[in-house]
């Protein structure tokens, strides 16, 4: 087993009990299923074990649509009949017909390969079953060549979930779990100075408290997440918008600059107009 | 030691199983986890809860886990009672003091950090401890404690880096059925599928279409089959106005949620109890009204019938002609919900209020038995449950 370790890039703030669970799911050799609130960063964090730990990255993003044996192989019947009524003569072997899925790619890997399945619940609530055994043993059996496709290298599967169904307690078992937290004012000054190097601290500040104000607001249907901060702040840069104009006292009576960034819903802009409002007229 | 810890988790109701504590001892093994405690916690946490919701349960078992293994090895701890703790702020804080507090985190903040000074404190003075039974009034005093000294409201900051991770709690409020967003809700209806083809032929039929083709000699013949469906129907009648105001925001996620899970979903609005008529437009409810016989006649006998409310009436508006609210209905509530139900066989009310507070109110209590006691929270244990009875 190999004894790599995952503590965060350069780009990627990972908090402690992250490390934790990435760690124990490299050494064991297990998946780790990622949960949190959209925007957190659950995607990333795969890309960011691949290039930390330099290895060669796989990614399956699944859809409602997509079954289990899509990451395996797939038996293309349809262009083997057409061929077969055109006399091709590849049609013989049906090797050509095979087409290979995310998995299979991943376990012919010559290095130990990074494996990210993103958003899992998006798929049939069967899913997760069918994969148990390729997760577990990692090896399938291809019917139509009669052979077992077996991993070179167990690869670090990183499996993310938005929650939107109940994975089977069979397939939970299996792995190692991490729910992102949404990150508290200290980390996510961390976050932004990874992602901005030398933000100016005063901007940083008055963009942290907006941003936490926002979030604090009740009733907001789409509460702005990490990602949606960092947009917000390259605008801010890049429209140059100094730190007063944030901190200035009509914060409290208009919209924060370019809060397209932050609400992404026009109802809860409508709210914050109306809270303006109202602080407006209590301010007389 | 560790299995005494594992059966401590399953009696606290996780579900913990053989193999993941197997996992934990293996990953331990492997030198994961061994470096302090945090780590130990972390890596524990992620072997063997698998739902943020039973977060805030582990960490209540860990807590005691570890506060028991301290007592072994550790100076005696002392357990202080919550509310002895709270009688003692409340001696010794001034309600502006109190307040700043209350603006800083919390009564729970405070409560941790007295906890927090106790246990320094009795670190300091060797054996102070046992003051605490018999100082009488004044154990604060005794130990070098008064209201000035405490100042909690400026090191909140210091305090809560010295918690125990596990102490915080910080997961409490994603504890089962307090959180109830669209997303939960899609996740509860989501037991009411029962798929089945329907509609226009639009997905290729590979197998249909290989013995197809086959039959015909190798004749290429494409066969398309239709999409799969939800097969669910659903009737879904929502009270709406008064003392549902205070719901609306739940109502609208369950709405929402249900409107994207069903094909086939039909909904009325009523007030209060279903009376002769419902409306489907909350703006033209007195111009454009259903007859509710209407409704039972154009809705087949397989819908599945779904009440939303709060249930919370004067009894008289249930049970007497004429005692609605907003007009004179010929015939009693009661009436009206029992045709609906003879009609339609599977029927669930789901109540936005919380359960413990049904017995307080009768007209709950009378719906309640008009459904045959189907009345389930509006939760998401209280949807799981009610989606099992609608199955």
């Amino acid at each position: 087993m190999t004894l790599d370790r995952f503590s965060g890039t350069d780009r990627y703030v990972a908090t402690e009990d992250l490390m934790a669970a990435v760690n124990a799911s490299i050494t064991l050799g297990r998946p780790v299923l990622i949960k949190g609130e959209p925007g957190t960063g659950k995607t990333q964090l795969a890309e960011e074990v691949a290039q930390a730990l330099d290895r060669p990255f796989y990614e399956w993003h699944i859809k409602s649509t997509t079954k289990a044996q899509h990451g395996l192989y797939e038996y293309d019947a349809v262009a083997r009949l057409r061929d077969s009524q055109l006399g091709d003569g590849r049609v013989k072997d049906i090797r050509n017909y095979i087409v290979k899925g995310r998995l299979w790619e991943a376990f012919e890997s010559e290095r130990q390969p990074v494996l990210l399945i993103d958003e899992i619940d998006k798929a049939d609530i069967e899913f997760p079953n069918d994969l148990l055994r390729e997760l577990d043993r990692m090896e399938f059996y291809v019917h139509e060549l009669k052979e077992t496709v077996q991993a070179r290298l167990r690869p670090i599967v990183i499996i993310t979930s938005n929650n939107e169904k109940e994975l089977p307690d069979a397939f939970l078992r299996r792995c190692f779990f991490h729910y992102i937290r949404f990150p508290d004012q200290e980390t996510m000054e961390r976050i932004v100075e990874v992602h901005y190097p030398g933000l100016k601290k005063t901007l940083l500040a008055e963009a942290l408290r907006t941003f936490f104000e926002v979030r604090e607001v009740q009733g907001l249907k789409k509460k702005p997440s990490t990602s949606e901060l960092l947009d917000w702040i390259k605008l801010l840069l890049a429209e140059d918008i100094p730190a007063e104009a944030l901190a200035s006292e009509d914060r409290r009576k208009s919209l924060p600059p370019m809060h397209g960034a932050l609400l992404k819903n026009e109802q809860d802009v409508h709210l914050f107009e109306q809270l303006i409002f109202l602080n407006r007229r209590n301010a007389r | 030691m560790l299995v005494k810890f594992f059966y401590q988790l399953r009696s606290a109701g996780l579900p913990v199983s053989v193999t993941e504590f197997l996992t934990l001892l293996e990953a331990m093994k492997n030198g994961l986890g061994s470096g302090d405690v945090d780590e130990f916690y972390y890596l524990a946490r992620s072997t063997l809860v698998k739902n943020e919701a039973h977060f805030d349960r582990f960490d209540k078992v860990f807590g005691d886990y570890y506060r028991g293994i301290e007592s072994v090895f550790g100076p005696d701890p002392v357990q202080l009672p919550d509310d002895w703790l709270r009688r003692q702020a409340e001696l010794f804080l001034s309600p502006e003091e109190r307040q700043r507090i209350e603006s800083l985190g919390g009564f729970e903040e405070l409560m941790d950090a007295l906890k927090q000074r106790l246990e320094e404190q009795k670190k300091r003075h060797q054996g102070g401890n046992r003051m605490i039974g018999t100082a009488g009034t004044s154990p604060f005093g005794a130990y070098g404690f008064n209201p000035e000294g405490v100042r909690i409201g400026q090191d909140g900051s210091r305090h809560r880096r010295g918690a125990k991770v596990w102490d915080r709690r910080e997961y409490r409020n994603l504890d089962d059925d307090v959180q109830l967003g669209t997303r939960n809700i899609k996740i509860a209806l989501r037991r009411l599928r029962r798929f089945a083809r329907q509609g226009a032929e639009e997905e290729l039929d590979l197998d249909d279409t290989i013995r197809s083709t086959a039959r015909q000699g190798g004749l290429l013949d494409i066969r398309m089959v239709p999409e799969r469906h939800n097969a669910i129907k659903v009737l879904l009648f929502l009270d709406i106005g008064g003392s549902m105001d205070d719901h609306v925001r739940l109502c609208e996620e369950l709405f929402s949620a249900a409107r994207s899970e069903f094909k086939h979903l039909e909904y009325f609005y009523f007030h209060n109890c279903v009376y002769e008529s419902v409306w489907r437009d909350n703006r033209r409810r007195h111009a454009a009204r259903t007859p509710t016989m209407e409704v039972l006649r154009t809705y087949g006998r397989d819908y599945k019938l779904i009440f939303v409310g709060d249930a919370t009436m004067s009894p008289y508006e249930i049970i007497y002609p004429g005692g609605s609210v907003e007009h004179w209905n010929e015939e009693p509530g009661s009436l009206w919900m029992q045709r609906l139900l003879d009609n339609y066989g599977s029927a669930v009310w789901l109540n936005p209020e919380p359960e413990q507070r049904w017995d307080y109110t009768p007209s709950t209590g009378l719906l309640r038995d008009l459904m045959e006691r189907r009345m389930f929270p509006l939760t998401i244990s209280g949807l799981e449950r009610g989606m099992k009875e609608l199955m």
